[in-house]
């Protein structure tokens, strides 16, 4: 377990550089001149020898790159050009907004998601499973922002029952999840769909293994059985996906910050690039990605840590 | 068996995929929901082609139209220029469509050169390729089209790019793990020992192998497409306005919400109609085809 949590921790270090790299080297890739376009066209051949200056864009690109890589390190990542203040501090104020968003949709879906899987598995083949099959492509393939402007339609403009926008007062949690309802339900109505898929078909590979015939036949009840032995083998796989589709749930807050007006990191990079926060958009980027790996991370390793089998495939 | 035979492995031990492609076709619409899917695909398609039928232009403002509600001469309603939105949305699909074309192409030849290249290659090329993938999969998509239009500003190509970006890992993997399995496949060892160069082999052999189960992972993919470039028109990151791309119309849409639902509506309706059709489509296609292409099984 060690081993593999190193040699998968070792990975996710190596595919972390590599994406940042991929990140900075945008700037040198990209035809024309960073400034004039970050500047605009108002700005003065003075300022933007100034900024290329300031951003080190004057340097060669190995030097940038080594640069950038010192300053992450010690997590400095630039300064806001709006505040004044580090690029860190703005983007950590956003994030716990994001992070609730991600975490109540994730759990609203998995919550529904998990037992139609299960339910579709157990009753394979009849009218339940294969309109919860249907249901669940149809809910996969909506895009998110799709179903935020349709359910701000809906439930905010047409019928009144949810707030159209913000966060709610600060310091009334009530107030706030009525106004992550909407939001979340953007989020993570994909995510049903997907869960419910994911667990049917690992269920139904559990279900036909041997030990589950065992407990079959020594009479365990079918609830149980199902629940407490084949569930907890064929939750492992929707983990991981889990992980990887935090990643999806980013996009997907991004939108919904945007539809609902609400404070988050997606919005924050959103506004900074109408006013040209250069440093704020790409220290928004970095610092989610990198949380995108951590959590692909995590999953890996949990599911490594359940089941012995992952450990070797890296 | 003949040296003929032994010169065009292909046709000794692989059917090629593209005689048996109206067959799958013709299987996949008996399910009725691929059926469904494939007359909405139809009608998308249909949409875009006879845009130019529509009696108004999708740029034309009039302003005693404004936001008139759906009826016999606006099917969709107008929007808050006057503009006929079933017009518009009709336009919206050629670009939907033809970035799906062309971003998936692109995606498409570079997935099968990396892929190709990482599953024949020496062990660090694919090491490395791997790693380039797992790298570039590892940015959340709007966050990269964030990123990527702050220094280009918004444009149809960013939208191609950030495409490319986001499904080629997705194919050169594929790829690579078919081109594996195929590696030592017996009409491929027999192409090597006659002498046959990578290259050839590559191309001649192996390749034709690959077309199948690539087009149908495409045809699960263009609904992702569709999405990106209507999710970055819609952020202002793709298509700019007066241009009709489904993603801006929605972006009207939403900016007017309380003075009137049709725009939105309209947006939002080709979006569901597209993403819905190319998925179930997909769906039948890969179910009859290919199993083992499920990706929760």
């Amino acid at each position: 377990m060690l081993s593999y949590g190193l040699r998968r921790l070792g990975l996710a270090a190596v595919i972390t550089a590599l994406a940042l790299i991929i990140l900075i080297s945008m700037i040198q890739m990209i035809p024309g001149d960073p400034a004039a376009v970050l500047l605009g066209p108002l700005a003065t051949p003075e300022t933007r020898e100034a900024f290329r200056v300031q951003m080190g864009l004057d340097q060669p690109a190995v030097v940038q790159i080594a640069r950038f890589f010192g300053r992450v390190l010690t997590g400095d990542l630039g300064t806001d050009v709006l505040t004044k203040r580090p690029v860190l501090t703005t983007v950590m104020e956003q994030m716990p907004f994001t992070l609730w968003l991600i975490f109540f949709s994730i759990g609203w879906s998995a919550a529904l998601g998990i037992p139609l899987g299960c339910w579709s598995a157990i009753s394979r083949g009849s009218w339940a499973d294969r309109i919860i099959g249907i249901l669940s492509v149809g809910t996969i393939a909506l895009p998110s922002f799709v179903v935020a402007i349709y359910g701000l339609l809906l439930f905010s403009v047409a019928l009144g029952w949810f707030p159209t926008i913000g966060a709610g007062e600060p310091g009334d949690p009530l107030d706030q999840l009525w106004h992550l309802v909407l939001p979340s339900l953007a989020v993570g109505l994909g995510w049903v769909g997907y869960l419910a898929r994911m667990v049917r078909a690992s269920m139904l590979e559990v279900l036909s293994e041997n030990h589950i015939r065992m407990a079959r036949a020594f009479g365990l009840k079918e609830a149980t059985i199902t629940y407490r032995y084949a569930l907890k083998i064929a939750i492992i796989p929707t983990v991981v996906l889990l992980g990887i589709g935090v990643g999806n749930m980013i996009s997907g807050a991004v939108f919904a910050e945007i539809v609902f007006a609400r404070p988050g990191v997606g919005r924050l990079i959103f506004d900074a690039i109408a006013t040209r926060n250069y440093p704020v958009v790409m220290g928004g980027v970095m610092i989610t990605t990198i949380f995108y790996v951590l959590s692909t991370l995590c999953a890996d390793l949990f599911a490594a840590w359940l089941d012995p089998r992952v450990r070797t495939s890296l | 068996m003949s040296a003929q035979a032994f010169n065009d492995p292909v046709a000794v031990a692989a059917p090629a995929p593209s005689s048996s492609g109206w067959r799958v076709l013709r299987s996949a619409i008996t399910d009725p929901l691929g059926a469904l899917g494939l007359s909405l695909v139809l009608l998308i398609v249909l949409g875009a082609l006879l845009a130019d039928f529509s009696p108004y232009l999708p740029s034309k403002m009039a302003m005693p139209a404004r936001f008139a509600p759906p009826s016999f001469e606006h099917l969709l309603g107008a929007d808050h220029l006057g503009r006929d939105l079933f017009t518009r949305v009709l336009h919206g699909a050629r670009i939907a469509l033809g970035v799906a074309l062309v971003a998936t192409g692109i995606s498409l030849v570079g997935g099968l050169i990396l892929g190709m290249a990482a599953g024949y290659g020496p062990r660090w090329l694919d090491s490395v390729l791997l790693l380039v993938f797992d790298a570039l999969r590892s940015f959340p998509t709007v966050m990269l089209a964030l990123a990527l239009v702050t220094l280009t500003g918004p444009s149809l190509y960013a939208v191609v790019a950030v495409v490319v970006i986001a499904t080629l890992p997705g194919y050169g993997r594929v790829i690579r793990a078919q081109t594996m399995a195929l590696k030592s496949a017996e009409f491929v060892l027999a192409a090597r020992a006659l002498g046959a160069s990578a290259p050839r082999i590559l191309l001649v052999d192996v390749m034709p192998n690959l077309i199948g189960p690539l087009l149908i992972l495409v045809s699960m993919d263009i609904p992702v497409v569709i999405t990106i470039e209507a999710g970055m028109s819609f952020l202002g990151l793709g298509v700019r306005p007066p241009t009709p791309s489904w993603g801006t119309i929605l972006n009207d849409g939403y900016s007017f919400i309380r003075e009137s639902p049709w725009p939105a509506i309209a947006g939002g309706l080709p979006i569901v109609i597209a993403t819905l059709g190319f998925t179930f489509l997909g769906e039948a296609l890969r179910d009859r085809f290919d199993p083992r292409l499920r990706k929760d099984g």
